[in-house]
């Protein structure tokens, strides 16, 4: 019997089965927690951390690692806010935030990559220096948003369910496709396996990895694009921290910080994970503060667990 | 020394001193260990021997404390040994070294050999007292290194006798080495023979495992020799033993010819490299190889063999030289530039510039030819899990499902899962294999040689770097040879001569015979 539960906890699938266990046990012991408004609380809630995570998932699956996600998402949803506020066309604003988030990106791909700087201090620096931009392009200053129309990104329905929980779905799937079925997701895979190998093998490592931050970029721009809807207006201090609560998720989900592993659905529960127990605490009362130390602990088990299930598999 | 008589009748009280018995272990589908039983006496080096796979690696890790047989058990002097980590082996006096040695590069060897048990008051360390006591420790095992040199500055021979030095600080009583001169020279592997014989004289017990069978009868008092996780002979004398016995009960049937080399006819010139030259060659070096044909590359390590055939391959950055297939100028500034154009390597070091460990044979094998069969780069499943299986049972890879992670293969079968991953590329015309067989038992050797022919019959021009005289002699067309980044000699299979490749191989002023052992 014990054996049987073992197996089942630290087998492939153990995430998503603690996951479940914990849904159902949530459900019985917080009010108001399975209802159909708090459903959709929590999809939104989760949505900027969610489609992040996305790309960050193939980020760490190659042993790189990203911290400039945050200050990216502030600058895109500036961008969007002041080229739509200038041009008097939100598509234009839009795109000009994507291709902001692309550009950011694909530097930190280049330097990364060609000049062989270490991920975490290149990106440590393009951080500080996006967050710069950010705040000298409004003065340090929220910037109010002229168009309703740009509202509606975040406020419109389809079959009753918001845009933002739509677009997230559609890049999960994406993503999910992306990772296992195309070359540039196995080469990813790939690369965070053994970067070397993977050169001598013909795999065009460099490139492989400047695209994996330009995509980082392109899907942050997504992201910074709802917020600012969402919250009615580009505020350079946005999403401070969203690194952290994005590395967290993947972790959560199973992706390995020494690369070469990680999957869509791993992360998808890791995401929504962190949401239901954000969620939790906040419909029974606790206090933000201890709300971090739960956060945490969060953490430390599910790296634990995931240890627990890699010695199981026999792998060190 | 007379060998030590040993009986291990079934359901005897244990009379030696390192005993294991009925040792089973089981990994997730494979039997690694079944019923394992033999016993080593003191001051003795026991040889253990077996094809990749068959087991040895599992318990010398049961022996080492990082695994834990399933059933059974180990004593050492009649006492059953129940440790569950590496530190109680240790701390038990049971020290493994293994192939990947355990040191810190950037502390000293006194630093290093003192780690954990560094003499000290209030927690600074006593240097003068360290020093004294690594370096009285060492002088008196007789192993001669300068204790306060950095260990990244050893060579690697050096860092063996650092790893086995540490086994003597800790007062070991069996001492194990797992492949301990797979990459020593000749001369580093005297020293270590010596060292050995040594400890032996000193009532150690010493766990010998390798694939060499000349070090194993030259140094071997006892021998185990395992098949397919069971214990297939066990040898309490060598006096009357042969090594084609040994061969034969590791393979579990005779193996004649290893070699089997099978002429062929050549054809056009089919690799022309001129003039190479980059970062880890300077001086420029060319030459030519011909579809079906072997051409081998003898020298010793160092030599610039590998480094020659990374500049061909692109995998290092070329300063100078040209490279062309069928006549046609290769760019090659990239692997992958070298893949397109037909020329393709596997490398000599398996574990860093192989196998891509976490994932899984299927994808080992497609990494690269899987873009033949993408489309808009989403990749095309049923192919790649037909190419996958076709693969693996045609170069016969010993594995439960295409799905099992390649870290989890013996050497012998990563390797051909990696020639695997190679033709199942279209159009190779060129295969360049560096130490084809490093570390791989006799039955996948002789398999992988069959393979070379095949291929050389279909017209691919293979080009060989061994650093084992015996094995470019064998399947060899011609052989190039190598000294100090330059080619010495080329010889073809009429005029192959040891002597003469050794002299070619050898700086001046070393003479063959030194290293002819």
């Amino acid at each position: 019997m014990t054996d049987q539960l073992k197996k089942i906890l630290l087998g492939e699938q153990g995430l998503v089965v603690i996951f479940i266990v914990a849904f159902a046990l949530v459900s019985l012991l917080v009010p108001n927690f399975l209802t159909d408004r708090n459903m959709l609380g929590l999809l939104q809630s989760v949505v900027t951390v969610g489609i992040v995570a996305c790309t960050m998932m193939f980020c760490l699956a190659a042993r790189d690692f990203d911290l400039s996600v945050g200050s990216i998402v502030a600058f895109a949803g500036m961008v969007a806010v002041m080229a739509s506020n200038a041009t008097g066309s939100i598509l234009l604003g839009l795109l000009a935030a994507i291709a902001c988030g692309a550009f950011v990106g694909f530097i930190n791909g280049v330097v990364i990559a060609k000049f062989r700087i270490n991920a975490l201090i290149t990106t440590l620096a393009t951080m500080q220096i996006v967050r710069g931009f950010a705040l000298i392009a409004s003065d340090g200053r929220a910037v109010g948003i002229n168009s309703p129309d740009f509202y509606q990104l975040a406020l419109s329905k389809l079959l009753g369910i918001p845009t933002p929980i739509w677009v997230l779905a559609v890049l999960f799937c994406i993503f999910g496709f992306v990772l296992n079925r195309t070359v540039f997701g196995k080469n990813t895979l790939a690369i965070g396996g053994n970067p070397e190998a993977s050169r001598l093998a013909g795999v065009n490592v460099d490139w492989t990895r400047i695209w994996i931050f330009a995509l980082q970029g392109v899907v942050c721009g997504i992201a910074g694009i709802l917020l600012a809807s969402r919250i009615t207006s580009g505020q350079p201090n946005a999403a401070v921290g969203l690194e952290l609560s994005v590395i967290s998720a993947c972790v959560l989900g199973g992706v390995s910080l020494a690369g070469g592993r990680a999957t869509m659905s791993g992360v998808i529960v890791g995401v929504l994970i962190m949401g239901i127990a954000e969620n939790a605490m906040n419909l029974l009362n606790i206090p933000a503060f201890y709300q971090y130390i739960v956060r945490g602990v969060i953490l430390l088990l599910a790296v634990l667990l995931d240890n627990l299930r890699s010695s199981a598999l026999g792998r060190r | 020394m007379p060998p030590p008589v040993w009986h291990h009748a079934e359901g005897s009280t244990p009379v030696s001193f390192l005993d294991f018995s009925h040792i089973t272990k089981t990994y997730p589908g494979v039997k690694a260990l079944s019923d394992v039983s033999f016993g080593v006496d003191k001051g003795a080096v026991h040889g253990l021997m077996g094809e990749n796979g068959a087991g040895k690696s599992t318990l010398i890790k049961i022996l080492s404390g990082d695994q834990h047989a399933d059933e059974g058990e180990i004593s050492i002097d009649g006492k059953v040994q129940a440790y569950s980590s590496t530190r109680d082996a240790f701390d038990n006096g049971v020290i493994v070294i293994h192939q990947e040695l355990q040191l810190v590069p950037e502390l000293t060897v006194a630093e290093n050999l003192s780690l954990g048990r560094f003499p000290a008051s209030a927690g600074i360390i006593a240097r003068a007292r360290m020093l004294d006591d690594v370096g009285a420790k060492l002088k008196s095992a007789g192993i001669d290194i300068d204790i306060s040199r950095k260990v990244k500055t050893l060579s690697i021979g050096e860092r063996q006798m650092v790893e086995i030095a540490k086994a003597i600080m800790l007062d070991a009583r069996v001492i194990a080495l797992d492949e301990p001169t797979s990459s020593l020279s000749s001369r580093e592997s005297e020293i270590l023979f010596a060292l050995i014989d040594r400890l032996r004289g000193e009532g150690k017990v010493i766990i010998y495992v390798s694939h060499r069978l000349d070090e194993v009868f030259r140094l071997c008092d006892s021998l185990t020799v395992l098949r397919d996780g069971k214990l297939a002979a066990h040898h309490a004398s060598l006096k009357d033993v042969t090594r084609d016995q040994v061969v034969a009960e590791m393979v579990g049937r005779e193996i004649s010819d290893i070699w089997g080399f099978r002429p062929r006819p050549s054809g056009n010139v089919r690799l022309k490299v001129d003039a190479v030259s980059g970062a880890k060659l300077k001086t420029p070096a060319g030459f030519e190889a011909r579809a079906g044909e072997i051409v081998g590359f003898f020298g010793l390590i160092g030599a610039g063999r590998s480094e020659l055939m990374r500049l061909v391959f692109g995998a290092d950055p070329r300063s100078g030289g040209s490279i062309s297939v069928d006549g046609k100028v290769v760019r090659a500034t990239d692997p992958h530039d070298a893949i397109r154009a037909g020329i393709v390597l596997c490398s000599e070091d398996r574990k860093h510039d192989g196998i891509i460990q976490g994932r899984s044979i299927e994808e080992n094998i497609n990494i690269s030819s899987r873009r033949h069969h993408t489309r808009f780069g989403v990749l095309n499943r049923a192919s790649e899990i037909a190419t996958a299986d076709t693969f693996i049972k045609k170069l016969k890879v010993r594995t439960p499902s295409r799905k099992q992670d390649i870290i989890n293969l013996s050497g012998g079968n990563q390797q051909k899962v990696i020639l695997g991953r190679w033709l199942s590329e279209q159009g190779v015309r060129v295969l360049i294999v560096d130490e084809p067989t490093r570390g791989i038992d006799v039955g996948a050797k002789a398999e992988i040689y069959d393979l070379l022919y095949q291929l050389a019959e279909v017209g691919m021009a293979i080009v060989v770097v061994s650093s084992e005289l015996p094995e470019v002699m064998g399947i060899c067309d011609r052989i190039l040879v190598m000294c100090g980044g330059r080619i010495n000699a080329e010889l073809s299979r009429d005029q192959f001569a040891e002597k003469a490749i050794l002299a070619a191989a050898l700086p001046d002023q070393k003479t063959p015979d030194a290293i002819a052992s």
